[in-house]
């Protein structure tokens, strides 16, 4: 089977978000809720500066937090390696939401939790996940890790610095950051308020 | 051009099949609750008009509705990507805050008060004719103005002024935009720059950006390019006040005072020419005036420039240096706004001579010659005068008047032969050289595009007519005596687009569904207002349709032909060795060559090689007014969209770290904004930062919006607009040069405001 993963170059990202609008439209996601957000932050002091635009979404962790945790079995990891939610086992207990190292889920009104699926509508349709496709930087690779000739497997081979959020949680995430702008790596994350 | 019937019923088995094992209670919830993309979908060309880079989309729609948007790959603008503004705009045409209805100012209320009653189209266009035809039989056509921007402003600003006789038609996009770049571009190679800058990405190897935000201004293709260039390797260089996101990604940040680019370009050029770095043999072959220009710039040391940019004249050194080593792979892209401080035309001469002197016009690496497509006009009578208000692409190329017909007001005031928008607003007030009595705003926003809002305001209370087309009622909208509401760029045709370009190409437009609420396309108010008028002979066809058919017809394709296409790309002459195939050159200047020293701008009385001016200096205690965009907002259109609000819901005031602990501001604090004149704006969050010089401040632009009816941009964040109340005329390309405005900070209160997401909550409710 496939390891869908997906790769966000850090050094092409400008934080447009026309992933997030993408994602937005895609998926008809409700105000106030988001599957995909960006986070900007400055290093250093002027003249001497970076900036680091990073994108966050579901990391589709290999040990994701959010489905052991789950009281139903709604939230379950596929054959691909996509972590999903059976919107009809779901009940809304809002556990996954508290589990989630990365604060990727929120509680549809409708009454289930909801989140990045990768686009799997798209990605049946043989199309690449909606944040993907529209990125006018190039900045996202999208595939399977376990095919040494995907893009995705040529990229990260080719890659300089690779990092992934909060790796002392042992999540195992598969959203890998390329080409973190900081010589000290991703900037320090904090937990997202909405 | 539907799904697959199979995977269509693939899909839909799926959802059923998910929602059956869910309870009957849940059943209808969830079943209501079908994401679109489980139905029927329909795919529909179309072109975004959520910026004016106009890439090519598919809208995909149910019913009613589009649901999402995308590029598609034989679109040479979007290459079947998109950017946020482009992703969000459907959102635009479900927006309850919408025009519905015409309407007329009622009887007797002060214009500005917003009192209105509903109208027919009918009476509405009516009204607007009676009043148009009793203007011109007491003042003459030319006292009418139109004002226009879009896609749709060719009905409004080119076609309807010619045909009626007005000489007065403006569009924002040339005087206070790119009319320095495009009349500069014209004086030094004779050609435009065009809406698509033409740059060979592709193949460059060194790039330097001058306040050109790239990464901000999220103009699709570019972005794109700019993106590949990079991963291709190529150095990028970038000249800014402030430590854009562009900055971000270069390899060289310099951090430039204010005002003072041309003595940096004329400091490049002396180091190339000094150290004989420059491209020879192009100079020799394709340029004429090299002498002067090499007499000119001998004083211009990098020390001289230190001393008026700040940036070390090692560093200047050796970026030229740099420069050299990759010619003519080295390249200095002209940004789009280029009306900064009022001599920007030879700022602009500047940038191009220093990319001739790397060899790089019309060479791989360099600029491309962007060629039209080939496309007929529709074969209507002559028209009494030749369209006017230019555009982005350059300015337009009316000299003289036919007999009978008045020169637009604005002749004489500078050089160039386009319409400069903000000097047709003194008419207006003062009836010099001759009175303007009567205004079409069709989707320009007069108060957030025109500097000196408070001379816009007394001009409008003069008028005896004001028509404005739009689709939501900014401010400025709810000052007319009649509105028109246009549908949407989902709801209609519009003209062929056809773009200048390395592979030149015509896109089309075409509705997504009907129009909602009692909206009209611009075509069709376009038609039948010159019905009214006494036009009708100008406007022989049946309907949109039949008019794109038959433009279509002249490059042997159709309507449903091109309904299926989308896009049809042609063949270019992108490079010299191209046309020198064909024994010609492309420079259209008097010389055929590229003119480093212009004789024509000499024989006009002005510097035919470029001088630098130093900025005026800011008054104690202020800083200067620096402004830009956001990569989700285009300028003050997209501050009532729910989607890309809630991206973007305010702008802030990025001021030094230093400078805001000197003055008392921390994190999360409010600032108000008040401008040398006293005009205060705000509040606005003040975003303390290392990213900016301490001699200048920044906002985007496009918030503060002041339009009761637009429930979402009402009130929020603040306008730079409103805080230009001054402005330097560039007396070359007639541009509004409007860096020399300044504020100074003032602590404020945090705005009292819904959210943007609490709005929507409760719109859901």
């Amino acid at each position: 089977m496939a390891r869908l993963g997906m790769l966000i170059d850090l050094s092409a990202c400008v934080g447009c978000a026309a992933c997030a609008v993408a994602c937005k439209m895609e998926n008809q996601v409700p105000a106030g809720a988001s599957r995909l957000w960006i986070r900007e932050r400055e290093v250093g002091t002027f003249p001497n500066l970076t900036v680091e635009f990073r994108p966050e979404q579901c990391n589709h962790c290999e040990n994701p937090p959010c489905v052991p945790v789950c009281p139903t079995g709604a939230s379950y990891q596929t054959p691909d390696g996509l972590v999903q939610v059976d919107y009809n086992k779901c009940i809304a207990c809002g556990a996954c939401v508290a589990a989630c190292p990365y604060d990727a889920r929120y509680i549809n009104k409708k009454g289930y939790a909801d989140k990045c699926t990768f686009c799997s509508h798209r990605i049946a349709k043989g199309q690449q996940p909606a944040c993907v496709e529209t990125c006018p930087t190039y900045a996202r690779v999208f595939g399977d890790l376990d095919d040494p000739n995907s893009e995705i497997s040529k990229t990260l081979k080719a890659a300089g610095r690779q990092d992934v959020l909060r790796p002392e949680m042992g999540t195992r995430p598969k959203v890998i950051y390329l080409n973190a702008p900081s010589k000290k790596g991703l900037t320090q994350e904090v937990t997202r308020h909405d | 051009m539907k799904l697959e019937r199979r995977s269509f019923l693939k899909l839909s088995a799926a959802a059923v099949g998910a929602v059956s094992v869910g309870g009957a209670a849940t059943l209808v919830s969830r079943a209501k609750a079908a994401p679109w993309y489980t139905q029927e979908v329909r795919q529909v060309f179309s072109i975004c008009e959520n910026c004016f880079w106009r890439c090519g989309i598919k809208a995909s729609v149910v019913g009613n509705r589009v649901y999402k948007v995308e590029g598609y790959k034989e679109n040479p603008k979007s290459r079947g990507m998109l950017c946020p503004r482009g992703q969000g705009a459907p959102a635009q045409t479900y927006d309850p805050d919408r025009l519905k209805k015409p309407l007329i100012r009622v009887e007797g209320s002060e214009r500005g008060a917003g009192q209105y009653r509903e109208a027919t189209w009918e009476e509405a266009l009516d009204y607007i004719a009676k009043k148009m035809l009793s203007l011109k039989e007491q003042y003459g056509p030319e006292s009418i103005a139109f004002f226009g921007h879009g896609t749709g402003d060719g009905w409004f600003v080119d076609f309807l002024p010619a045909a009626w006789g007005s000489p007065n038609a403006a569009k924002p996009s040339v005087s206070l935009c790119t009319a320095p770049r495009e009349v500069a571009a014209q004086y030094t190679f004779g050609r435009a720059i065009g809406g698509h800058e033409p740059i060979d990405w592709p193949n460059t190897r060194y790039i330097v950006l001058i306040g050109h935000h790239i990464g901000e201004d999220t103009h699709n293709t570019q972005l794109q390019d700019w993106s590949q260039a990079r991963k291709n390797g190529a150095k990028l260089v970038v000249v800014d006040p402030r430590f854009s996101t562009a900055a971000a990604k270069a390899d060289r940040w310099l951090p430039i005072k204010p005002g003072t680019d041309t003595a940096l370009l004329l400091a490049w050029m002396h180091v190339l020419i000094a150290e004989n770095l420059y491209d020879k043999a192009y100079v020799q072959k394709y340029t004429v005036g090299f002498e002067q220009l090499a007499a000119h710039v001998k004083p211009y040391t990098p020390e001289w420039a230190e001393k008026e940019t700040e940036i070390p004249a090692q560093v200047i050194r050796e970026v030229a240096r740099e420069m050299a080593r990759h010619k003519p792979k080295a390249v200095l892209p002209p940004t789009r706004h280029t009306v900064w401080y009022g001599n920007d035309t030879q700022r602009m001469r500047a940038l191009y001579i220093l990319n001739a002197l790397l060899g790089n016009y019309g060479r791989e690496g360099g600029f491309y010659i962007a060629m039209p497509p080939y496309l007929e006009k529709y074969p209507t009578p002559p028209l009494p005068l030749e369209p006017n208000a230019g555009g982005c692409s350059g300015p337009a190329k009316a000299e003289s008047e036919p007999e009978g017909y008045k020169p637009r007001a604005d002749k004489g005031k500078f050089l160039a032969k386009s319409t400069a928008i903000q000097e047709l607003i003194e008419p207006m007030i003062t009836g010099k050289p001759y009175p303007i009595q009567g205004l079409f705003a069709y989707g320009i926003n007069l108060f957030h595009a025109i500097p000196n809002v408070p001379r816009t305001k007394e001009a409008l209370s003069k008028l005896d007519l004001y028509v404005a087309i739009d689709v939501l009622p900014q401010e400025h909208v709810m000052w007319a005596d009649v509105i028109l509401p246009e549908a949407t760029y989902l709801e209609r045709y519009d003209d062929l687009v056809a773009v200048a370009h390395k592979t030149p190409f015509i896109e089309l437009r075409m509705p997504a569904h009907e129009p909602l609420w009692d909206t009209k396309p611009g075509w069709w108010i376009a038609k039948e207002l010159g019905k009214r008028l006494g036009l009708e002979q100008f406007f022989p066809w049946k309907d949109i349709e039949e008019y794109l058919d038959t433009r279509l017809q002249s490059v042997g394709l159709d309507l449903e032909t091109m309904k299926q296409m989308g896009t049809m790309v042609q063949n270019g002459k992108p490079w010299l060795t191209d046309w020198e195939k064909e024994n010609t050159l492309p420079f259209g200047t008097l010389s055929g060559k590229i003119e480093l020293y212009s004789e024509a701008l000499a024989k006009a009385g002005f510097d035919p090689l470029p001088v630098y001016e130093p900025p005026e200096a800011a008054p104690e205690g202020f800083y200067r007014l620096l402004y830009g965009r956001s990569p989700v907002h285009t300028f003050a259109r997209t501050q009532n969209n729910p989607v890309l609000m809630e991206m973007e819901p305010s702008n802030s005031v990025w001021l030094n770290a230093e400078e805001a602990q000197r003055l008392g501001f921390k994190a999360g604090d409010y600032a108000y904004l008040v401008n040398q004149d006293g005009v205060r704006e705000g509040p606005v969050r003040v975003k303390a930062t290392q990213r900016i010089r301490k001699d200048a401040v920044y906002i985007t632009h496009g918030f503060g919006h002041k339009a009761k009816g637009m429930s979402l941009a009402n009130g929020r964040g603040a306008s730079d607009s409103y805080l230009q109340t001054r402005y330097t005329l560039d007396p070359i390309s007639g541009g509004a040069g409007l860096r020399n405005n300044y504020v100074k900070l003032e602590k404020a209160p945090a705005p009292r405001l819904k959210s943007v997401v609490q709005i929507l909550k409760e719109r859901r409710a």
